[in-house]
């Protein structure tokens, strides 16, 4: 055996090695810095919106006045996404968990990632091109069938470019997500569990019911919540699919031409022509946006850590 | 009334690998029947065909003829699922439902058959569960408490109270005392000796002097050289295999010269 | 000890009545003739008869199972039944989708489509050069600016300071970063450069620096479970040989795990060069072709799509087609992107040497 003469922590190669682990540590800071400046930029620029005089603002007297049927608009598309999305959503997982045969489950997962792949703005196409006409029927009827329910008073509109719309849309574009992580939980939920199940004399229903399901509880809820946080923030699909009434209206009514628009919306559609201040207007309604869905996903991760640690 | 199941000409399979093959036996109704065998030879296996829980993994399937009281299991017309209600199981390792109380495991059978159970009926089957499980002295206050808070014993003994909380006819063990400690283990022999007098019992174990103990029969498995299928060796009263046994396989696997 | 106090009951008869094994199909197939016939008859679009269809089904089978078999048994087969109905309604979507596309776009592609800019082009069809070129230079500068960052940042939380408290807070705050709205992600490029450069700046650069910010989170988490799958023994090794850490996860970890990480590099590039939002705001949009990422407004397919779709002018026919073009056209190079990065999976895995 050779004698090995090392130089032991010579200065070349402790420089090396400082220099590396340093900006790696600069990246993850980096990270850091870039959120943080996020919402200082957003802050700092959206700050004179607080200012603003009603003509900035289209006709409301502040920017509370304005922002609120924006964030109505909002919380009510992505609503309507999330009654819609999450239980497809679960029943897709299922089927590709539970209920589909072995073979199926690889295909049923690429065209769910298919569906993921597709850019919002071509949704968005979708969405004016032919679901809108197609539900335009659809809503002519509900309306003179069904007009009595609050829901669905007022005159439907033909084109068919309601919230109800861009809730669908949304929902669509909100599935892949759900489905992803539900199937997961879902697959890994304990054979041992399920099999008591079985032995006591229980359907495949029932089996789902009294094993997968409650093993699943808060990955459910917080796909739930991930789901929710992109509808929340999905802008072109919106802006495209809906007919915006005027003035910022909040309303309930899901067939007619008066829809509330949605902050992300809002700001694609008037950016472009905005004057300097009503751009601050719209960066400040984007803080707004941002710290919403900040919240909605912290909240999400933050259920998936508390129960992670405990559900094994 | 307990029953007795008569299995004709069985050979089990996963897809197209034989698994087991011709087994020929009569389970004699209210007395526990053992089977024996060295690891992997097809008594779990076996076991699981007579609930139809082996079907539950995909390609499973069997051959032959398996029949309680006359009733062909496998028949077309039959519903696993009341197979399965009608045959108990208790499971290796403990597996209480993790998200109920005690009181809603006992029940967690019961509450799919019927829709409306009273609160009086409901507490009086959880209490006579238990007891019969003999649990029921060491959880009757704390019925509400998770069920997985309990010892492994008594985990095992919910799961039994589980079982039998929906009266089947057969109840089959597998391997039900590997997870616990001598203490439990002896607890849930003499839970069997009790059960017996209501209940056909089958019991998969590894540990000879454990058949010895609890069964009245007992069925030797073994494999015919490994790669080949398992088969029934043979079955006699327990007295008779653990002293003077028919064959000489039986005969080398009780004396630990293999196993 | 007590003793059980009723015995078992004396055997509920196994032999209750199934349905066949044909049954679903069978009612699937009368559903179908049945909502056929009604629809014909009150003239009903294909989609109501469809949609009749699976209510005759969903509610026909349960009936028949009821009947014949239990409630139990039918709850579950109406159960598996809603399940089925919604994978296909979840697939709806994408097939027509797909369909209008094709069908409206794929007449659209030809030589001049892909070749001609819109600059000087006025009520005839142009092309989408220049907004190809776009999406191409946005992203690529943004996948510049995302992947160093990305990827050290990976490091640094596997071979750094893996299980301590920065760490899990910056991978916390990661996961968070996800659920950035794009169009957030736009304001604050804005805001940033209005800041440095005077207001109301738009370029191409922007774009990038949006984007990047969306790219940064998907990379650092996929690139950190890659590195993680890189085995221990591989970096001991490597110490023991006297090489330094930093050279060891240049040299060996990060090539060990390269598959996984450019699979990643490229999933995220597919997530992001469909944004429309960020490249609204910030590089705007113009009929021209522009090299510079520094000076000057620059076309994207996205905003091209969603301009020529919404504000088509005269004849709104050519540039709303146009719009499908160029939707296909960008529905094709996500695919593309996507089976590219499956494919770098298995090329850049370590030969087995087999």
């Amino acid at each position: 055996m050779s004698t090995l003469t090392t130089k032991t922590g010579s200065p070349k190669r402790r420089l090396g090695d400082l220099v590396f682990a340093n900006l790696t540590r600069a990246a993850g800071l980096t990270i850091l810095v870039v959120l943080a400046g996020v919402a200082i930029f957003l802050t700092v620029q959206g700050a004179p919106a607080l200012g603003a005089k009603s003509v900035d603002l289209k006709g409301h007297a502040n920017f509370l006045g304005y922002v609120a049927p924006l964030v109505f608009g909002t919380l009510l598309a992505a609503a309507i996404a999330l009654a819609i999305a999450l239980p497809l959503s679960l029943g897709v997982a299922l089927a590709v968990s539970h209920f589909a045969p072995r073979r199926l489950a690889a295909p049923i997962g690429y065209v769910i990632d298919l569906l993921a792949a597709v850019p919002s703005v071509v949704y968005g196409l979708w969405g004016i091109s032919f679901l809108g006409p197609q539900l335009g029927t659809v809503y002519q009827w509900l309306g003179d069938h069904l007009g009595w329910i609050p829901l669905f008073a007022g005159t439907p509109l033909n084109d068919g470019r309601t919230i109800l719309t861009a809730g669908m849309v949304l929902a669509i574009m909100v599935l892949p997500i759900i489905t992803a992580i539900t199937r997961e939980i879902f697959i890994q939920t304990p054979r041992l569990n399920q099999e008591a199940a079985l032995a006591l004399g229980a359907t495949r229903w029932e089996m789902v019911r009294l094993a997968v399901l409650p093993y699943g509880r808060s990955g459910i809820v917080s796909a739930a919540m991930l789901g929710l946080g992109r509808a929340l923030g999905e802008t072109m699909a919106v802006a495209m699919v809906l007919s915006v009434g005027s003035g910022g209206v909040v309303s309930f009514k899901l067939l007619t031409a008066s829809n509330p628009s949605t902050i992300a919306a809002n700001i694609a559609l008037t950016f472009s022509d905005a004057t300097s201040v009503q751009r601050n207007v719209l960066i400040a309604s984007g803080l707004v946006l941002f710290v919403i869905t900040f919240a909605v996903n912290f909240g999400a991760r933050a259920i998936v850590a508390r129960y992670d640690t405990g559900s094994k | 009334m307990a029953k007795s199941i008569d299995v004709s000409d069985l050979n089990i399979y996963y897809s197209d690998f034989l698994a087991v093959e011709g087994v020929n036996m009569t389970i004699k109704a209210r007395s526990v029947t053992a089977l024996i065998g060295p690891s992997g030879c097809g008594k779990s296996t076996f076991l699981r065909t007579l609930n139809r829980m082996h079907e539950v993994i995909p390609g499973a399937r069997v051959e032959g003829k398996v029949a309680v009281d006359g009733q062909s299991l496998y028949d077309a017309s039959i519903d696993p699922v009341e197979v399965r209600r009608m045959i108990g199981m208790v499971f290796q390792r403990p597996n209480p439902f993790p998200t109920m109380s005690i009181y809603e495991n006992v029940l967690a059978g019961l509450r799919l058959n019927n829709k409306k159970l009273s609160k009086s009926d409901a507490d009086a089957v959880v209490e006579r569960s238990l007891q019969a499980a003999n649990l029921w002295n060491e959880v009757k206050d704390r019925l509400n408490k998770p069920g997985m808070g309990l010892s492994g014993g008594q985990q095992q003994r919910l799961c039994i109270a589980r079982a039998i909380a929906v009266e089947p006819q057969v109840l089959l063990m597998d391997e039900p005392c590997s997870a616990l400690d001598p203490i439990s283990t002896s607890a849930v022999e003499d839970l069997i000796h009790e059960l017996k007098e209501q209940y056909t019992i089958v019991i998969v174990t590894h540990n000879m002097q454990q058949a010895a103990r609890v069964s009245e029969d007992t069925a030797f498995f073994n494999l015919a050289a490994t790669g080949k299928p398992g088969r029934l060796v043979e079955m006699n009263p327990t007295k008779k295999i653990f002293s003077v046994p028919d064959e000489e396989a039986t005969e080398a696997y009780i004396s630990g010269r293999f196993g | 000890m007590a003793t059980l106090e009723t015995a078992p009951s004396t055997g509920a008869s196994l032999r209750g009545a199934r349905l066949p094994r044909y049954a679903p199909a069978l009612a699937g197939a009368l559903s179908i003739i049945a909502a056929v016939l009604v629809g014909m008859l009150l003239s009903w679009s294909i989609a109501g008869i469809v949609v009749l269809a699976v209510l005759i089904d969903l509610i026909g089978l349960t009936t028949w199972s009821r009947l014949v078999e239990n409630a139990r048994a039918a709850k579950n087969r109406l159960v598996t039944s809603l399940i089925w109905t919604s994978l296909g309604i979840a697939f709806v979507p994408l097939a027509s989708l797909l369909y209008e596309a094709v069908s409206k776009g794929g007449s659209q592609i030809n030589g001049r489509f892909l070749s001609w800019t819109m600059r000087n082009v006025v009520n005839e069809p142009g092309g989408i050069y220049h907004a190809i070129i776009g999406t191409l230079l946005i992203t690529f500068a943004a996948t510049i600016i995302s992947v160093p960052i990305g990827l050290l940042t990976a490091v640094y939380l596997v071979e750094y300071s893996a299980g301590s408290r920065t760490a899990s807070w910056i991978r916390f705050l990661v996961d968070v970063m996800t659920g950035i709205p794009s169009i957030v992600a736009g304001l604050f490029a804005y805001a940033l450069f209005s800041l440095i450069l005077g207001p109301g700046t738009q370029f191409g650069l922007g774009g990038s620096v949006a984007l990047s910010l969306l790219m940064m989170p998907i990379l650092v988490r996929s690139s950190e479970e890659m590195l993680k799958l890189v085995p221990s023994d591989l970096r001991e090794a490597s110490y023991a040989l006297g090489v330094p850490k930093w050279k060891t996860i240049i040299r060996v970890v990060i090539p060990t795990a390269m598959a996984g990480i450019i699979t990643g590099i490229t999933l995220a590039i597919a997530r992001v060069i469909g944004e429309t939002a960020p490249l609204l705001i910030i590089c705007g949009a113009t009929p021209s072709l522009n090299y510079s990422l520094f000076h000057g407004q620059m076309a994207s397919l996205p905003v091209f799509i969603y301009y020529s779709y919404t504000q088509p002018g005269q004849n709104p026919e050519i540039l709303q087609n146009m719009a499908w073009g160029a939707a296909l056209v960008l529905i094709l190079i996500v695919m593309i992107l996507n089976i590219l990065a499956r494919l770098a999976g298995r090329f850049f895995a370590p030969k087995s040497g087999h």
